[in-house]
């Protein structure tokens, strides 16, 4: 039986809307989310952290607690594995200062008390002794010359040896020859960009409880999006057996990528561990701010050559990203996005990775991307106009297909560019005129997407129903797809699967709930132990047959006899095998373990209508509409979420969200008030459409879609804004002061 | 920290007057709860007024208006003839925080709170409003302007309290208005915000009051710019004349929220916006 490799076309249940399996508690509050954890004896935990941007730590004095009966533990660098390297090192240096503070906000030490309110006080009676060194913020500043040095001989070893020692990586990729492509060209525009550091702000802040006992054992409840390796992290960082700390992910509010770093997990578990008490940490919002990934500021230099008919002859760009006080930035993910729509015979993408004094970046939906699309998607927006072209005809001129090369080296498989570009032109947004002030802005975007480390286990309950216990977060829907998954494979109703995240004692290791990979990757091993549960199915009624494996098939739902040589058996449903399963052979249970590859990238193109109150620099976005490849939307509601949700953090991004930092490097704007997320007043009516051009690598076609909507708005509407205003705008966010000094300048 | 929550007026006085530590008022909360929650004052006193009825009430008398310092910002939104005599006033309430906030929060609360970039505020200096300020001595009035010293401060002794805003009734042909600028549509907080006052005889200006909040230390009274459209009617001329003096009249600071010249730029700007939007008012009125 082929039931392993068959590529399904038409379905029963996938492609429906079903009610969300977790909809019950998330409407009556009984959702348990991160801080919704207690246990008998629990300690509040509260770090101290640094209130300069760089200093070196003389001394941490904690005498003044000494005496506290109050404070049940405090935990300092020390209390920390000392034989880490490497990103380990690097993970446990931002979980806890070792000699300097490298950021506003970085942690130095942390004490537990009974109560919060008496951990709050505690914490402020630690004094700590500090040297000021000179600091930098900007990633530009961070490479001129004596420019503070964050860390010296970080740098890897691909680093030219001429650089600044703030770059510490540097990424170079492309084919043909640049030089040559430009001297085809017609005409060529190069110009500069800069985007600020964007939060993820997921309205849940990371809290954890967790209980360390005497004997080694640990216990973790935490928001996260990938709990595996929290538990590998924090046995790193304490020095202990991964698989002796057990971590179960509770629900979590939002992520988007910022929840895949561990901050205050391996604290709680070093205050426990010297308590002997549960501890329970919540972050407060100012905390995220400061002390969590925000994603990368950059300052790019992007190069175009076009043809008078639209065809690019040769791009090349630099797209420099501060990632903060550590190396990590996505620069190399920005170089190899930034031009993978267009299919070009001359192409360079560098990349540089620079350090700052600032907290260590963290994934925020397709990290390096969307900033890298806004500099090559502004430049074609002025290539377009100043060459009199359609913005869609010209990409779609372009735009790669199936056996392209990409701009960062193979050859793409099946993809769906064309597609979305194809179903833009003719999207009734694309067809209405434009209302007077407004600009429209095109952009297209694009995202690798990823399979990585995958373990499932399906059980058959005696009544037929089924349990599916999966190792990824739902970060985005995922059990309500994978209970679709179950149930179009087995044929049983939706409503009859329950889909759990499993703690990590449960399955083997999952990969984190990052890189799009949930509906790919969990949802490919969850058809294949689906199938590998028919499997048994059929096995285990061919044996109550007295048949070979082979003399019974599959049926919807049914293992039947195979033919007239098979006897005369009525088939046996589910419910009927899992009835008598106890004593026909014991459980039974589907399961998958694999690291799929083939995950198939995904492209988007975005349309926006937006008009510029030219007296104040306000923008209002009137119009949006996302286009996306989904491969096969198995849920479309919540793809279209994802689609949605890209378009509005994207609209924040280029809008008004941006890191600000003073003189001193301290951050300024450290709470909801005053980095600027979109209100949903701030939002239009977003649009979309679905496009579904099957991923060879799945059974079901799927292409992650989770990231990909993020790619594209920032470039979208920084074109729609400069066509209402008449001026590129290069540097986002289009704050209101940005933009109106943009035309003031230019009124001259 | 010592907790008190006095029923009546009298009681109030006493018990805030005799308590010499560091004290603070709790009517809607909206403010001094998060300064509790962060840290950013630990009073040793803190005294509840909503339970005192007097403070609860919107009254009007014949020449004023008399809104307790416990009267909610919702209240104020909702007493349909009052927000139909003093629009703009109402308006600066109906932006203080979100809908939820409003249900809490105090108009008097928003100005003792003293933050230059105060909703409630501008349109308040704009209609001449003033203050009912008790303590140790009795009572005492006094003007908003003279009310508030400076970003969190105002000249108020150690024993006193703002019971009741006095507004006074609304002239004939007149009306009022206040807008802010936010880089977003709802729940911020004004980079710039204007509030106007505005009299018209015979299609002329015959009284103005033009207040700029968020560009100084405490709201501005722009004199000169009220002054250049006494007299004038409303048209280009009048009000870019108008909008230049606002420029130069706001004194702002770079901050988070807006540079020196954004927020100069955009004074003038509201200025002008909210002169036509009071002076539309009148007209649809008469």
């Amino acid at each position: 039986m082929a039931l392993d490799n068959e590529n399904k076309n038409f379905f029963d249940v996938v492609g429906t809307r079903p009610i969300r399996p977790d909809g019950i508690e998330k409407v009556t509050g009984q959702a348990r989310f991160g801080a919704d954890a207690y246990l008998p004896g629990m300690l509040h935990g509260i770090i101290l952290r640094s209130p300069h941007a760089h200093a070196e730590i003389l001394n941490i004095d904690t005498t003044s607690l000494d005496n506290d009966p109050s404070v049940k533990a405090i935990v300092t660098r020390k209390d920390f594995s000392p034989d880490l390297k490497g990103e380990d090192w690097n993970i446990l240096e931002n979980v806890m200062a070792d000699q300097k503070a490298l950021y506003d906000g970085h942690a130095i030490a942390a004490v537990a008390c009974s109560s919060l309110l008496e951990a709050r006080d505690a914490v402020k009676k630690i004094r700590v002794k500090y040297s000021l060194l000179p600091h930098v913020t900007d990633v530009e500043e961070a490479m001129k010359e004596g420019a503070p040095i964050i860390r010296e001989g970080v740098a890897r070893s691909s680093v030219p040896k001429d650089m600044h020692p703030n770059i510490v990586g540097y990424h170079e990729s492309g084919h043909g020859n640049v030089e040559k492509g430009f001297i085809e060209a017609d005409l060529i525009i190069e110009e500069t960009f800069k985007t600020e550091a964007a939060h993820q702000g997921y309205i849940e802040p990371h809290a954890c409880l967790v209980n360390m006992m005497p004997d080694g054992k640990g216990e973790v409840w935490c928001c996260t999006q990938g709990h595996f390796n929290v538990a590998k992290v924090c046995a790193k960082l304490l020095g202990t057996d991964a698989s002796q700390i057990r971590v179960t992910a509770s629900e979590i509010g939002g992520g988007f990528g910022g929840k895949t770093a561990v901050f205050i997990e391996p604290v709680a578990l070093a205050l426990s561990k010297k308590a002997n008490r549960p501890v329970k940490m919540v972050m407060s919002r100012s905390e995220v701010f400061r002390a969590t990934g925000p994603t990368s500021s950059t300052s790019m230099l992007v190069k175009i050559g076009m043809k008078k008919d639209g065809k690019i002859t040769a791009a090349s760009g630099t797209f420099k990203l501060q990632g903060g006080a550590f190396p990590g930035s996505p620069m190399a993910e920005s170089a190899m996005c930034a031009f993978a729509p267009y299919d070009l015979e001359h192409v360079k993408n560098v990349g540089w990775d620079v350090m700052c004094n600032r907290p260590k970046q963290a994934a925020y939906r397709a990290p390096g991307s969307p900033m890298a699309a806004f500099a090559v998607e502004s430049v074609i927006d002025d290539l377009c106009k100043k060459l009199k072209l359609d913005p869609i005809e010209t990409r779609l001129k372009n735009a790669v297909k199936e056996g392209s090369k990409a701009s960062f080296g193979p050859r793409f498989e099946r993809i769906g560019l064309v597609e979305t570009l194809e179903s833009a032109k003719s999207h009734p947004h694309y067809l209405a005129p434009l209302k007077d002030g407004y600009g429209r802005g095109i952009s297209c975007g694009f995202w690798f997407n990823f399979g990585g480390e995958t373990s499932v286990s399906l059980a058959l309950a005696e009544d037929g129903t089924a349990s599916l216990s999966v190792g990824t977060p739902d970060i985005g829907g995922s059990r309500a797809s994978m209970c679709q998954i179950v149930s179009e494979e087995l044929s049983i109703p939706y409503e009859k699967v329950r889909a759990t995240i499993a703690d990590t004692a449960t399955l083997g290791y999952n990969e984190i709930s990052h890189g799009s990979r949930v509906t790919f990757a969990t949802g490919l091993a969850t058809i294949k132990a689906a199938r590998d549960m028919k499997r048994k199915l059929c096995a285990r009624a061919a044996s109550n047959w007295g048949l070979e494996e082979d003399a019974v098939y599959w049926e919807k739902g049914y293992v039947k006899p195979a033919g007239p040589n098979a006897g005369n058996h009525d088939p046996l449903s589910i419910i009927d095998i899992a009835k008598t399963m106890g004593r026909t052979g014991g459980p039974i249970v589907g399961h998958f373990e694999a690291s799929p590859e083939g995950a198939g990238v995904s492209f988007a193109t975005h349309i926006v209508d937006a008009k510029v109150d030219r007296e104040t620099g306000f923008t209002s976005v009137d119009r949006y509409t996302v286009i996306q490849d989904a491969g096969k939307a198995i849920h479309p509601a919540y793809v279209e979420g994802q689609f949605q949700g890209g378009a509005a953090q994207g609209i924040g991004w280029a809008l008004n969200e941006e890191y600000i930092y003073d003189e001193k490097g301290v951050l300024q704007n450290a709470g909801f008030l005053d980095y600027r997320i979109p209100v949903a007043s701030d939002l239009p009516k977003i649009d979309t459409v679905i496009v579904e051009v099957p991923n060879p690598g799945h059974p079901y076609g799927v292409r992650g879609v989770g990231e990909t909507s993020i790619c594209p708005p920032l470039a979208a509407i920084a074109n729609a804004v400069s066509n209402s205003v008449g001026i590129r705008m290069k540097e986002l966010p289009m704050s209101p002061p940005r933009i109106l000094k943009a035309i003031e300048e230019n009124n001259g | 920290m010592r907790y008190e929550a006095p029923q009546t007026l009298n009681q109030a006085v006493n018990v805030f007057s005799e308590f010499n530590g560091l004290k603070r008022i709790l009517a809607g909360g909206t403010d001094i709860l998060v300064q509790l929650r962060t840290d950013v004052i630990q009073p040793e006193l803190l005294m509840n007024i909503k339970d005192i009825e007097e403070l609860g009430k919107i009254e009007l008398f014949d020449n004023f208006w008399k809104i307790g310092a416990g009267v909610s910002a919702a209240n104020i939104t909702r007493n349909k003839e009052f927000s139909k005599e003093w629009p703009g006033i109402t308006e600066g309430v109906g932006l203080i925080g979100s809908t939820q906030i409003q249900n809490r929060a105090t108009l008097v609360g928003n100005l003792s709170n003293a933050s230059p970039a105060a909703d409630g505020v501008p349109a308040l200096v704009a209609a001449n409003a003033m203050v009912e300020i008790v303590g140790r001595n009795g009572n005492r009035k006094l003007e908003i302007l003279s009310l508030i010293s400076g970003p969190g401060k105002l000249n108020m002794k150690s024993d006193e309290f703002i019971s009741h805003i006095l507004i006074p009734r609304q002239n004939k042909n007149s009306s009022d208005c206040y807008i802010r600028f936010i880089p977003r549509t709802e729940m911020d907080i004004a980079v710039v915000g204007c509030g106007v006052n505005l009299s018209v005889e015979n299609n002329n200006i015959s009284a103005v009051k033009v207040v700029l909040g968020a560009v100084g230390p405490k709201v501005i009274f722009s004199e000169e710019a009220s002054n250049s459209l006494l007299g004038a009617s409303l048209n280009a001329d009048s009000l870019s004349k108008l909008q230049e003096i606002c420029e130069r009249d706001a004194k702002p600071i770079d901050d988070k929220r807006g540079t020196i010249d954004f927020r100069r730029k955009v004074a003038g700007v509201l200025a002008k916006r909210a002169v036509e939007k009071a002076y539309k008012r009148i007209m649809e009125d008469s």
